[in-house]
């Protein structure tokens, strides 16, 4: 499956490209992802939640990466998912802001697993890389991802639909969502 | 605390909710002073907008005093204490949209942002109390509600100007002058506008304002009309007339140079047949606009003239004049206001007296009324013009 979406920026090329080669910050705005851990110059460890309340794991290594233009990466040894992803920044016209480019190819296995995966990305699987994007967009220019009372938990919001009402949450809603 | 929600098509309900609380760092907390009912809560309440849900918290019309910042909002620009108007576009101040001062299309303010782009081809800027389409953000009608990005939007008001002269700078008094705006009014032009709503009048005086030679209101509401007349306008009541041979006798026969659409998807029609058409359509939901004012303002507007629309449209609407349109070269403008870009200009003619807002104000309510303000107002009871209600 390959997936690819764009967003434009508005910082500087070098900027974004910092941003996202510190992999440790891509869970801030990856819906799926909880954590990238770096375990060396080019390697690095990522863990993904999965359906079932799962999580997977596989190694990365970065392939090919040329600052402020692009990066590209792999997964390694025997991952569940095998995976390549690259993102290119290309300095847009208005000469300040910055157009991300991603594609994500994942090599769906077959069986259970395989259909779990295809069911996570649902019928929309371009919708999660999207939103991923503009969550992205969201953290560079304005700090942090917009929350409101209907979508309260950020990134963790992973259908838009159903959402809760547009009214203030309760001191348990708020703690729970904390928790999640 | 108390708060008006939605409760299902054609009902509001004052009801207990949660206090809110700070969700990003640079929210802010206001405490509601003064709020009030907008013909664009009456196109949610009619059940013509969609993703409403049961207990959303309505309003995007309001001021108050500031209770609580988040740790991000730059204290140069906001403090606990402050008396402020919230303009109800939410933006973030960082994104192109909001660079290029098109607030109302922020980029980042809106987290159904995906819901949005299904329906409009790109996202639109979150508002308050206006549906989940524009983000799920609850209302001004309530004691208190939560402000994103509170060091962006909110206007201070450091002068001792009442709520009334200054509430309406979160919407209709922008929104109006915004439509009248965007028709770049020369001295000779005569200002056509359709709806003496709260919008169409203050459409009217800011007409005025740029300096149009004649400016008429078109609407069927006596009460209405008569309010326009005693604030200087020409008007037409379009159930006694025919608005266009009305319009081309005011006109030498040329029809208005600028034409103002201040009433949006549910016009009413003088013609039964065309109406009970779009009413069916707009049922089945096929058709989301009974849009009887835009065509008539484009059928009347004079050739190469501008058509402006502030009245809000959701979705598809049918028999859209497209000949009439681009045979005589009109040029139609439109979108959500883009408050943050007017209000200091427009404190500042407040103060100076050229526009008076509180004309519109026929009723002032406890917050725990607002059904029957929701009531008064859109049926026209009680010459209902425009309500304010106290939390
Ligand atoms: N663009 C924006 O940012 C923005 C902001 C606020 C409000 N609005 C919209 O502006 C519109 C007016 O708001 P309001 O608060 O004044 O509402 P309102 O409902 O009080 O006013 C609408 C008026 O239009 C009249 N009308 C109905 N059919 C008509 C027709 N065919 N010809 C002429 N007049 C007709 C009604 O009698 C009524 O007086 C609404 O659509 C509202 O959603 C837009
Ligand atoms: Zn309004
Ligand atoms: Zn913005």
């Amino acid at each position: 499956m390959d997936l690819l979406a764009t967003t434009t920026i508005r910082r500087p090329v070098s900027d974004v490209y910092a941003f996202w080669r510190r992999l440790e910050n891509l869970p801030t705005f990856m819906a799926h992802l909880e954590e990238v851990r770096v375990t060396g110059e080019r390697t690095s460890h990522w863990t993904a939640s999965a359906p079932f309340d799962r999580s997977v794991e596989w190694d990365a290594e970065i392939t090919d990466e040329v600052p402020d233009e692009r990066i590209g990466w792999r997964s390694t040894g025997e991952a569940d998912v095998p995976n390549t992803g690259k993102v290119w920044f290309v300095p847009a016209p208005d000469g300040v802001s910055t157009e991300v480019h991603v594609l994500l190819v994942y090599d769906i296995p077959g069986g259970k697993l395989g259909q779990a995966v295809a069911r996570y990305f649902g019928e929309e699987p371009h919708q999660q890389l999207d939103d991923d994007l503009r969550r992205l967009k969201q953290v560079m220019e304005t700090g942090e991802v917009m929350r409101s009372d209907g979508a309260p938990w950020g990134k963790r919001a992973r259908r838009e639909f159903p959402q809760r009402p547009a009214q203030p949450l309760s001191s348990d809603e708020l703690a729970k969502g904390e928790a999640a | 605390m108390r708060a008006n929600t939605w409760a299902g098509r054609n009902k509001v309900e004052v009801r207990d909710v949660p206090d809110p609380s700070i969700l990003n760092r640079r929210d802010a907390i206001v405490k509601v002073t003064s709020t009030a009912i907008c013909g664009s809560d009456l196109h949610l309440v009619d059940g013509y907008v969609p993703t409403m849900q049961d207990g959303d918290v309505l309003g995007h019309e309001f001021m108050g005093e500031v209770v609580e910042v988040g740790a991000g909002v730059d204290p140069g620009r906001l403090r606990v204490g402050d008396r402020v108007v919230v303009p109800f576009p939410i933006a973030c101040g960082a994104c192109a949209a909001c660079a290029a001062e098109l607030w109302s299309c922020c980029e980042n303010s809106n987290p159904n942002a995906g819901i949005a782009e299904k329906m409009f081809g790109h996202p639109v800027a979150g508002i308050f109390g206006y549906s989940h389409l524009t983000g799920g953000f609850a209302g001004g009608q309530s004691e208190y509600v939560r402000v994103p990005f509170a060091d962006v939007g909110p206007l201070k008001i450091e002068s001792d100007l009442t709520d009334e002269q200054v509430l309406f700078l979160s919407d209709i008094l922008p929104t109006g002058y915004m439509g009248a705006e965007m028709c770049d009014i020369q001295p000779s032009d005569v200002v056509a506008v359709w709806g003496a709503g709260p919008v169409g009048q203050f459409a009217m005086d800011s007409a005025r304002l740029l300096g149009a030679a004649t400016v008429i209101a078109i609407d069927k509401e006596p009460y209405r009309l008569r309010m326009a007349e005693e604030a200087g306008h020409t008007t037409i009541n379009f159930e006694e007339v025919d608005v266009r041979s009305r319009l081309l006798e005011l006109t030498g026969g040329r029809g208005p140079d600028k034409c103002i659409d201040a009433v949006g998807m549910e016009a009413s029609h003088g013609s039964a047949h065309l109406h009970a058409y779009d009413r069916v359509k707009q049922a089945v939901r096929s058709e989301t606009e009974r849009p009887h004012a835009l065509r008539q303002a484009i059928l009347s507007c004079r050739s190469g003239g501008t058509v402006s629309v502030i009245g809000v449209y959701g979705g598809l609407l049918d028999k859209f004049p497209s000949g009439a349109w681009m045979n005589r070269s009109l040029t139609l403008r439109t979108g959500q206001c883009h408050v943050q870009r007017y209000m200091k200009p427009l404190l500042r003619h407040i103060e100076n007296g050229e526009l008076d807002p509180t004309r519109v104000i026929t009723h002032t309510l406890p917050l725990q009324d607002a059904a029957r303000g929701f009531d008064l107002f859109k049926n026209k009871q009680d010459d209902c013009e425009k309500v304010v209600l106290k939390p």
